[in-house]
């Protein structure tokens, strides 16, 4: 799918304009909206709620930072003022229920806005789209992976922090890939060495960088692809397999785009 | 009657001092910023009896967990036995217990059965620590004192249940002579294995050997009670505590800071009324932790709780790529600064103020390696939590010092300007959808 081609997406503005509310808001996120690689992730993940029919909307030009950095950074002033300012934007669009692609934005407004008043129902996009197949609303085609050696990712902030760790690897099996584990998996998982405001400095001086040995222990399952969930945890797998020279024989792509992919997409 | 009075005099002095360290670091831990947690009983009982009666976090390393039991079980079995010794020390009996009649063979030998796992446990994490020579106990902050602190426990432990096989097998021995003041109790299964030892001991000899082992393993134990508090072996106590008080809240979320929340609100509505949520006494708070009195007492507690395994060490993304954050030595760099701070007020009648802070100890490279990403709160079996401590520091350099890395202070203006971390501006940001 080209990134130049259009696709349509409802924006939050324009349907409450219209007297409209959807029943979810898909949550892009930063990373969804301004990094290269992970806007095609959002676009495969919007040709999925197109897919299924799903009543959602973007906030597109009205959406900002959820503060996650910034509180995890020590900037507590900083997190609060987007939180709150975006609480009330929520607010003003009746908003009860996030679908998110983004972990690090699944896990602050899931655990940290309703210390500040709020309160949604938070959905991370492996829920939904695992909750959709088995609902019959999406039926990936089964053959695209059929034996492909995949080798899944967890971030930190989806398995350690908030307990999914099942769905994506239902996913792929249903996809037919031959999903093999890393050593350290689950919420024993390596971090891939982006968060807690890594992804926006250098590392500290060591032997090596995070990313270096996790994409070590994906690459030592012998991937045909590494599988990922997460915008950071994608910069830093593909910066790992391009460090290793292996861009040529191991893809790095993102659940959605999986499912994307399978559906003809 | 001498031997039972000096007994008696060691024991009251044993605990006296016992008592006396136990109220110097609960001094110290109500250091700590006052926070209450009083909530969710049930699940704190659940969660200090899986975690801290159970150890089910131990399990994820099973080598270590098994060998663990053994000196756990052996611990806490063997102290019956410490009951009998104490009534005999005072009163001058001997085997007190022995009244259970056939019940007591099997008792001494369910001890003996533990005191050999206990040696063999002990012996195996000695060859761990020093022949072995694991990773995790050898570097960054494991230095000479925290090593030999180790050593010095398991090798008192394999002393102490030691002399408890050689005191049975002298008093075995003379059982069976029929010596008049070693009534005959039954054989005991592993000290029975060592008679052909001392077998050829004159019988005033066995009776001088039980005497000095008994001796020894009593006032070992006393001298061992008095170490505790001083060493890492302090979890043996404040393991209990610490897990009940654990954090229950969901792993990935941070703690809030309600002042903060306050400030917030004046900002974005200025004509907003100001709420009274400033700290708990009243006084202007500090944003985030310089010190170890800006800490709350619990993240103290965990400080003393610490066993300074390095699980979180070694399971930390930071560490193990040769940076130099460990989380062990964040807890042990606050427990040694309690201590300090701690003998600073003594002796400056409750001064809290000795010039010195945690920054002293821990340094920005260290701070700033963290990416939160929990797998060092995960990994301790006694629920310590080292990321909150880095937080707090994290907290204080950027706002109270403005002195955060530069790139992270880019960080933030971007949010600030731009609404996302990186230099891009909101109406880009449906350039995704191709259009």
């Amino acid at each position: 799918m080209s990134v130049k081609e259009k696709i349509d997406v409802p924006v939050m503005a324009e349907l409450a304009a219209r007297g409209e509310q959807p029943e979810y808001l898909f949550w892009v996120g930063c990373a969804g909206a301004f990094d290269d690689r992970y806007k095609k992730v959002t676009r495969a993940f919007a040709s999925i709620l197109n897919h299924t029919g799903e009543s959602y909307a973007v906030l597109g030009t009205e959406e900002t930072c959820t503060g996650d950095p910034a509180r995890r950074a020590g900037n507590e002033m900083l997190f609060q003022m987007q939180a709150l300012q975006l609480i009330e934007l929520f607010d003003s669009y009746g908003i009860r229920k996030i679908i998110t692609i983004c972990p690090h934005c699944y896990n602050v407004f899931k655990n940290e806005y309703p210390d500040l008043g709020g309160n949604y129902q938070v959905i991370s996009y492996l829920d939904y789209i695992e909750g959709e197949i088995s609902a019959g609303r999406l039926n990936p085609g089964l053959e695209k992976f059929n034996g492909v050696k995949v080798t899944y990712h967890d971030p930190c902030y989806l398995a350690r922090a908030n307990n999914i760790t099942e769905p994506p690897r239902n996913i792929l099996r249903l996809l037919g890939a031959n999903l093999i584990e890393m050593k350290r998996n689950r919420h024993f998982a390596l971090c891939c060495g982006a968060g807690g405001g890594q992804m926006f400095k250098e590392a500290e001086k060591g032997e090596k960088e995070v990313f270096i040995e996790r994409t070590g222990e994906a690459l030592d399952t012998g991937p045909d692809l590494i599988a990922t969930s997460c915008p950071f945890c994608m910069v830093m797998m593909t910066d790992g397999i391009k460090y290793k020279n292996r861009e040529e024989d191991v893809k790095n792509y993102d659940i959605a785009e999986l499912i994307a992919q399978s559906l003809g997409n | 009657m001498i031997a039972n009075l000096i007994f008696s005099l060691l024991l009251i002095l044993a605990v006296v001092l016992f008592t006396a360290n136990i109220r110097h670091i609960a001094r110290n831990i109500k250091m700590g910023r006052s926070i209450r947690i009083n909530d969710q009983k049930p699940r704190r009982w659940k969660t200090m009896a899986w975690v801290a009666i159970g150890q089910s976090k131990m399990t994820t390393r099973p080598l270590s967990a098994i060998l663990h039991i053994f000196v756990y079980v052996g611990f806490i079995v063997i102290n019956i036995e410490m009951l009998e010794i104490l009534f005999d020390g005072v009163f001058g009996t001997h085997r007190v217990l022995a009244f259970t009649g056939a019940v007591y063979p099997v008792l001494i030998s369910v001890f003996e059965i533990l005191a050999v796992l206990v040696i063999l446990a002990c012996i195996i994490f000695l060859a761990r620590r020093n022949i072995v020579r694991l990773r995790r106990f050898w570097t960054g902050e494991m230095t000479l004192w925290p090593r030999s602190d180790a050593n010095i426990i398991l090798v008192t432990e394999i002393l102490l249940m030691s002399s408890v096989l050689v005191m049975n097998a002298a008093d075995g021995i003379l059982q069976i002579r029929g010596n008049e003041y070693y009534a005959a109790v039954g054989s005991f299964l592993i000290s029975d294995m060592l008679h052909p030892l001392f077998a050829g001991m004159s019988d005033s000899g066995l009776v001088a050997l039980e005497r000095s082992t008994w001796w020894f393993h009593i006032i070992g134990v006393l001298i061992f009670l008095n170490y505790i508090p001083y060493s890492k072996h302090f979890h043996i106590f404040l393991s209990f505590p610490n897990v009940y008080y654990s954090n229950l809240e969901p792993a990935g979320k941070m703690s809030n800071m309600p002042t903060v929340t306050n400030e917030v609100r004046m900002m974005l509505d200025p004509s907003a009324p100001a709420n009274d949520v400033a700290g708990e006494d009243g006084a202007v708070e500090t944003f985030g932790a310089s010190d170890a009195t800006e800490l709350t007492w619990k993240h103290l507690m965990d400080a003393y709780t610490c066993t300074e395994c390095g699980r979180c060490t070694s399971s930390c993304p930071a560490n193990i790529t040769g940076k130099k954050l460990s989380p062990r030595k964040v807890v042990m760099d606050v427990r040694d600064r309690v201590e300090e701070l701690g003998i600073h007020r003594r002796k400056n009648k409750g001064d809290l103020n000795d010039g010195k802070d945690l920054f002293g100890r821990i340094t920005d490279e260290e701070i700033w390696a963290c990416t939160t990403c929990g797998a060092c709160v995960q990994e301790c079996p006694v629920n310590i939590d080292p990321l909150a401590v880095i937080l707090e520091l994290r907290r204080y350099q950027v706002m109270e010092k403005a002195a955060g890395p530069g790139e992270i202070n880019a960080t933030f203006s971007n949010i600030e300007n731009n609404g996302a971390p990186w230099q891009f501006s909101s109406e880009d940001r449906l350039e995704w959808t191709g259009n």
